[in-house]
């Protein structure tokens, strides 16, 4: 064992790093520049352009209608964002909610196809299982590194980690809902002759709709975890007050954010459970 | 001409399939399969032609591999030899895309828990088949309703599943297979799921609509009361192979092994027996030619109490009893007439041991069976009672 060198693995992964900067460098330039301006005016221009109180006024009723018209959940998202506006914490939160926004939607898009081809194949699914755990597992913070590298600092670099970090449950979500449809309910769709693409619309994906949106729902709350993460590579949004307090060691600021925070994932979070029903479910 | 035709079909499960099948080849029983190589044996070389507008019951216990030879007539699971030919086909060659107009077209399949999608309302499951096969909206509504309404659910349309009972959720699946319109129903263990009253009544339902389609329906079931009842012919399966094929007296009435005898023995013959099954040949007195002498000594050779009475066409005219012809013997009386009682209790051929029961509990004399006013047998208590005991059954008069 002595004689066995210190194998550079560190080198090595710096270097397929650089190859991957060097190699697609277009690519990330056109994500940094032509995305990153796309997410600030999707933040700037469109969320905060809207007057605060009509941005609340309106969730508020989306809230009571996606609650089946529940008082409580629209009670608590007019008392939760007018602390947040009371605070001075909404640009915070518009920037969050953003980045929120597009680290999940990247994260489905991609991790919706993926759980698919997962359900289907034994071998994606002997590959891509031990991948998730990995993507999972590493410390987010290592996905910053090379977020950086790519994407230099800002919103981008975030959403990229936050896309790395929070895909695995969908992927997960999706194969194991497909897989979940029962053995006869396949058996019937194919001994009606369906194509896989039938039996996918309309028996696979709607029978796992429940599975894949908790797969998704925690997909959001990953993502809102990595908020605060990745303000320390420069994503603007309540993470960054967060990481403030914490430089100041200013308990005070630190608490207020972070409490911005936690009324942000509790409203997306009763907003998924509440959409998230099944036809045909026994009330 | 069979509409399907299955010849050597076999499934064995496990690796190296192929090579199995050497075991078939040497007649290796299942356990004795499985010991050597590992595989297991789902079907074994089965061979059956299937008729058009008859009932085929496949019946086996579980673990005889009946589901997996339904699966393998409509290749939900790949055969491992063998052919399946419908209208003349061989499914087992075709690719995908021929198999999928077969299963479309052709065959259409009722599971045993249902197989319905809960997601989708009850006609939109009814529509299921014809949406697959691409058919425009309103079309497939109208089929689907139509089929909806011939199970008596025309009234659920927009249901879901889950607020069905479980009667009510089979009578959904058939008719999702009957939208379609198939040539066959497959059939797998449909009515095993439901509770015996409710079962009952499926059954006769699907008589009363097999009486007005006249499909072809292939039907798996442990149950041989269920395959009685509702098969026209029945392939019994044990350990993979079909053991007998046969209508239904055939197989009760002549097992073909002790396999059969068994599972036949704790049957309730009384559903399945006819008068046919148990009757006797009568003996008779020609009412032209006879008179109470001769009555009297057939019935004392015979030890009969009455005797029916007949003319030289064994048309039917009464009977008469041993005190009467003894006293009528003493007055030298010239022939039966006189005596002759017509209180007779009759059956026909096919009436069924239960309705023979309420008839022979409460008559004196035999029952006479009767064809065209004709008498063509006679059935006397003890043979009821032996043939509900399961033995000596009595098959002179041949299956009709």
């Amino acid at each position: 064992m002595e004689q066995i060198p210190k194998l550079p693995v560190a080198e090595w992964v710096s270097d397929a790093t650089d190859w991957i900067k060097d190699t697609f460098s277009g690519l990330f330039d056109f994500l940094k520049d032509d995305f990153g301006d796309f997410i600030e005016f999707f933040a700037e221009s469109v969320l905060m352009s809207i007057p605060i109180w009509i941005f609340i006024a309106v969730v508020a009723v989306l809230a009571f209608f996606a609650s089946k018209k529940r008082i409580g959940l629209p009670l608590f998202v007019i008392f939760g964002l007018w602390y947040i506006q009371n605070q001075e914490l909404w640009e915070e939160l518009m920037n969050t909610f953003t980045l929120v926004i597009f680290a999940s939607l990247i994260s489905v898009i991609i991790g919706v196809p993926f759980g698919i081809w997962m359900a289907k194949s034994k071998t994606v699914q002997q590959i891509l299982t031990p991948v998730l755990d990995f993507m999972q597992t590493m410390p987010a913070f290592v996905y910053l590194i090379p977020a950086v590298a790519f994407f230099s600092i800002g919103m981008v670099p975030g959403v990229f980690a936050s896309v790395i970090f929070a895909t695995p449950p969908t992927v997960r979500f999706t194969n194991l809902g497909i897989r979940q449809v029962s053995h006869e309910l396949i058996e019937a769709a194919d001994a009606f002759g369906t194509t896989g693409a039938q039996k996918l619309f309309k028996v696979q994906l709607p029978m796992a709709k429940k599975t894949i949106m908790a797969g998704i729902n925690q997909t959001v709350m990953l993502s809102l975890s990595m908020v605060v993460i990745a303000s320390m590579i420069g994503a603007e949004g309540l993470g960054q007050t967060v990481i403030t307090g914490l430089q100041r060691a200013d308990v005070g600021t630190g608490f207020v954010a972070g409490l911005g925070i936690v009324i942000l994932a509790i409203i997306i979070d009763r907003f998924a459970q509440n959409l998230n029903t099944q036809r045909g479910d026994q009330a | 001409m069979p509409i399907i035709e299955v010849n050597n079909l076999s499934k064995i499960f496990g690796k190296n399939a192929r090579k199995a099948t050497k075991y078939l080849d040497e007649g290796l029983s299942k356990d004795e399969i499985l010991k050597k190589s590992g595989n297991t044996v789902g079907v074994s070389r089965a061979s059956f032609n299937v008729e058009e507008g008859e009932i085929f019951v496949i019946m086996g216990l579980s673990g005889s591999g009946k589901s997996t030879l339904v699966r393998l007539i409509n290749r939900l699971i790949d055969p491992t030899e063998g052919s399946i030919l419908i209208d003349g086909k061989d499914l087992a060659k075709m690719d995908k895309r021929s198999l999928r107009s077969v299963r479309r077209e052709k065959l259409s399949m009722v599971f045993q828990r249902f197989g319905l999608f809960p997601h989708r309302t009850v006609l939109e499951n009814a529509e299921f088949g014809l949406e697959v096969q691409g058919l425009n909206k309103e079309e497939r509504k109208r089929k689907a309703e139509e089929s909806l309404e011939m199970v008596g659910l025309g009234g659920y349309i927009h249901q879901f599943p889950g607020q069905l009972s479980g009667g009510m959720q089979q009578r959904v699946g058939l008719a999702r297979a009957l939208a379609n319109d198939p040539e066959v129903l497959l059939m797998d263990e449909a009515f095993s799921a439901l509770d015996p009253l409710i079962r009952k009544e499926m059954q006769d339902e699907l008589l009363e609509l097999q009486e007005a389609m006249r499909k072809t329906i292939l039907f798996i079931t442990h149950d041989l009361d269920e395959a009685l009842r509702i098969g026209d012919r029945i392939a019994l399966m044990k350990d993979g192979r079909i053991v007998q094929i046969g209508t239904p007296e055939e197989i009760l009435v002549n097992p073909a092994n002790d396999y059969v005898e068994k599972f036949v023995e704790d049957v309730d013959r009384a559903k399945v027996l006819n008068a046919e099954n148990i009757m006797k040949r009568p003996e008779t007195v020609d009412i032209e030619k006879h008179g109470p002498r001769t009555a009297l000594e057939r019935m004392r050779k015979e030890g009969l109490s009455s005797i029916y009475v007949t003319d030289a066409k064994r048309k039917l005219y009464g009977y008469v009893t041993a005190d009467d012809v003894s006293e009528a013997a003493k007055q030298e009386m010239k022939d039966l007439k006189s005596i002759l009682r017509t209180d007779v209790p009759k059956v026909q051929k096919d009436t069924s041991m239960n309705d023979i029961f309420s008839i022979i509990h409460d008559t004196p004399v035999p029952v006479a069976v009767v064809e065209d006013e004709k008498l063509v047998g006679i059935i006397v208590r003890g043979a009821v009672i032996a043939a509900l005991a399961g033995n000596e059954v009595n098959l002179n008069g041949t299956n009709s």
